[in-house]
C-alpha cells in the first residue's frame, strides 16, 4: 500500500472494515477498569502558600480560603482549600514524566498510536467533592481507565474518547473527591491545503489602467477632463457632463468608513472569515470598496478614519486596504 | 464579611451576574504555574506555536478555578460546592476576554444546579454544570 506524503497510510484507513474497527474496539475494552500505576502521593500537604498563589491569580476573594476568622464563622469552621483545586495537589510538577513505562495506560496509548490516533485534546472534566480539603491534609490519587468509546469522528478528526477516573484520598484512606477526565485520542483531519490566491478582478479596457497603477503601489482616482468631477470605480463616461475624456489624480490615501458588512457565508477559500468588507469615503469625495487590514469586526465603526495602503495580494494583483487610524 | 445567599432567595430560572475575565498573558502563565501545570503550551509561546497552537492557552485546572470562583462570588462563603462538571471548547488565548454567565436550572432543597457558560471571541470556552448547597 502507498504511503502518502503525510506519512499516514490513507488507503489503509479507508479500507479498514467495520469488522476491523469492532475488533480494535474489543481490544481497547480490555484496558477498561485497570488501575494505572500505584497511588500517586501529593508532594506536599494541602497548604496556605499554594492556595494563596492560586486564589490571588484567579482573583477569588472568597475569604474561607485564607482568612481564619472568616473561615471560622463559615460552615467549614476552619480554612479550607478551593474544591476546584483538587487536581493541583497531586500535579506532577516541572520534572518531565517518563513515557516509557509499561503500565496499562502506556500499553493502551501504544495501541492507539499504532492506528494513527496520535493527537490528544481534553474534552471533559467532572469533579465530585466528598469534602473540602484543608491545610495539613496529605492526599494521594489513584487512577483507573473508566471507559473507551467506539471510534467517533469530530471536528478534530477521528478517534476514541478515553475517560480516566481519578480518586483522591486522605491519609486515613477516606476519599475526599473524584474526577472523570475525558480526552479524545485522534487521527488529525487531513491538513488544510494552502490558501488559493484571491480571485482576480474582472479587468477590461476601461479599468485595467487603475489596477496597473496599483501594481506600482499607486492608488488613482479617475477625473473627468470635461467638468473635473472625480469618479470611482473607473468607467468610460462622466455621469455629470457625459464627456468621455478623462485623466486621473493620485489619491491622498485618507478617508473614513462610510459603511461595512462582515461576511460569514459563503466561504471562499482565499479569505479568512469573518471577512469585513468596507465602503470607504475617500477624502477626495469618491467611495471605494476594500478590506481592512489588521482589524477585527469589533474594531469597525461607521465614520472611523482610515488610511489607505496598497498591498500585493499575489504577483499579479495589488489592492488598496484600509488601516484604521489610531 | 460578605454574607451568603440563602437558598430561600433562589429559584430555578434566576440569572447569575455576569463576570468578564480579561485573559492576560500574565493570568494564563500565573494560573498554570499556581496549579503546578508546567506543560509548555500554557507558558511558552514559541513551543505552543510549534505544537500547532496559535499561542499559549489557559489550562483546565484554571478553567475549573474560575467556575468555582464564579459560583462563590454569587453565593458567598457558605456555599458548599458539591460537583463541577465542565465541557471544554474554544481555547482561552491571551488578549481575549472570557465572559462568564450562568443561570439556576434546578433547586432541590438547599441544592442549586447552575449552568455556566464561559465564552470568548472564538465561541464557548467552557460549559459547566455545578451543584452547590446554599446556606
Amino acid at each position: 500500500m502507498a504511503i502518502t506524503r503525510e506519512g499516514m497510510t490513507v488507503s489503509q484507513t479507508q479500507q479498514e472494515t467495520d469488522a476491523d474497527k469492532k475488533a480494535f474496539y474489543e481490544q481497547l475494552q480490555g484496558f477498561v477498569g485497570l488501575q494505572i500505576g500505584p497511588p500517586q502521593p501529593a508532594p506536599d500537604e494541602v497548604n496556605i502558600p499554594m492556595i494563596r498563589h492560586l486564589v490571588e491569580a484567579v482573583g477569588d476573594e472568597n475569604p474561607i480560603y485564607l482568612d481564619e476568622a472568616a473561615a471560622k464563622a463559615s460552615r467549614h469552621g476552619e480554612v479550607v482549600a478551593p474544591p476546584t483545586m483538587l487536581q493541583a495537589w497531586v500535579m506532577h510538577g516541572i520534572t518531565p514524566r517518563s513515557n516509557e513505562g509499561d503500565g496499562p495506560y502506556e500499553q493502551m496509548n501504544r495501541l492507539l498510536f499504532s492506528k494513527g490516533f496520535t493527537s490528544v485534546v481534553a474534552t471533559n472534566c467532572e469533579q465530585v467533592y466528598d469534602r473540602y480539603v484543608k491545610p495539613g491534609d496529605r492526599l494521594s490519587m489513584t487512577t483507573t481507565i473508566d471507559s473507551i468509546s467506539e471510534e467517533k469522528t469530530t471536528g478534530l478528526g477521528t478517534g476514541h474518547f478515553v475517560t480516566t477516573r481519578q480518586d483522591y484520598w486522605d491519609a486515613d484512606g477516606n476519599r475526599v473527591g473524584s474526577m472523570l477526565f475525558r480526552i479524545i485520542r485522534f487521527r488529525p483531519a487531513a491538513k488544510s491545503k494552502p490558501k488559493p490566491p484571491r480571485p482576480a478582478p474582472a479587468t477590461t479596457h476601461d479599468n485595467s489602467w487603475w489596477f496597473d497603477a496599483l501594481k506600482d503601489g499607486t492608488l488613482l482616482i479617475q477625473r473627468c477632463k470635461g467638468c473635473g468631477e472625480l469618479r470611482n470605480p473607473p468607467h468610460p463616461m462622466c455621469a455629470s457632463c457625459r464627456s468621455m475624456e478623462w485623466d486621473s489624480i493620485e489619491a491622498k490615501g485618507t478617508g473614513s468608513i462610510h459603511s461595512y458588512v462582515v461576511t460569514h457565508y459563503p466561504v471562499v477559500p482565499s479569505f479568512d472569515y469573518p471577512l469585513p468588507i468596507l465602503l470607504v469615503d475617500l477624502d477626495e469625495g469618491v467611495r471605494m470598496v476594500m478590506n481592512p487590514i489588521d482589524a477585527t469586526p469589533e474594531d469597525l465603526q461607521i465614520g472611523r478614519k482610515v488610511t489607505i495602503e496598497v498591498h500585493k495580494c499575489d504577483p499579479d494583483l495589488s489592492l488598496p486596504f484600509a488601516r484604521l487610524a489610531k | 464579611m460578605k454574607t451568603s445567599l440563602s437558598h430561600s432567595k433562589v429559584k430555578a430560572g434566576d440569572e447569575l451576574p455576569g463576570l468578564d475575565i480579561p485573559l492576560t498573558r500574565t493570568l494564563i502563565v500565573a494560573t498554570a504555574i499556581a496549579t503546578r501545570d508546567y506543560q509548555e503550551v500554557h507558558h511558552d509561546p514559541g513551543l505552543a506555536v510549534e505544537r500547532g497552537s496559535k499561542d499559549i492557552i489557559m489550562n483546565i485546572l484554571t478553567t475549573n478555578s474560575f467556575v468555582g470562583r464564579y459560583i462563590t462570588d454569587w453565593a458567598g462563603p457558605d456555599a458548599l460546592i458539591r460537583s463541577v462538571k465542565v465541557r471544554l471548547g474554544a481555547p482561552n488565548y491571551p488578549g481575549d476576554t472570557m465572559k462568564m454567565t450562568g443561570s439556576v436550572t434546578a433547586m432541590e432543597g438547599k441544592v442549586a444546579t447552575i449552568a455556566i457558560r464561559g465564552a470568548n471571541s472564538l465561541g464557548d470556552h467552557v460549559n459547566a454544570t455545578v451543584e452547590v448547597e446554599l446556606s
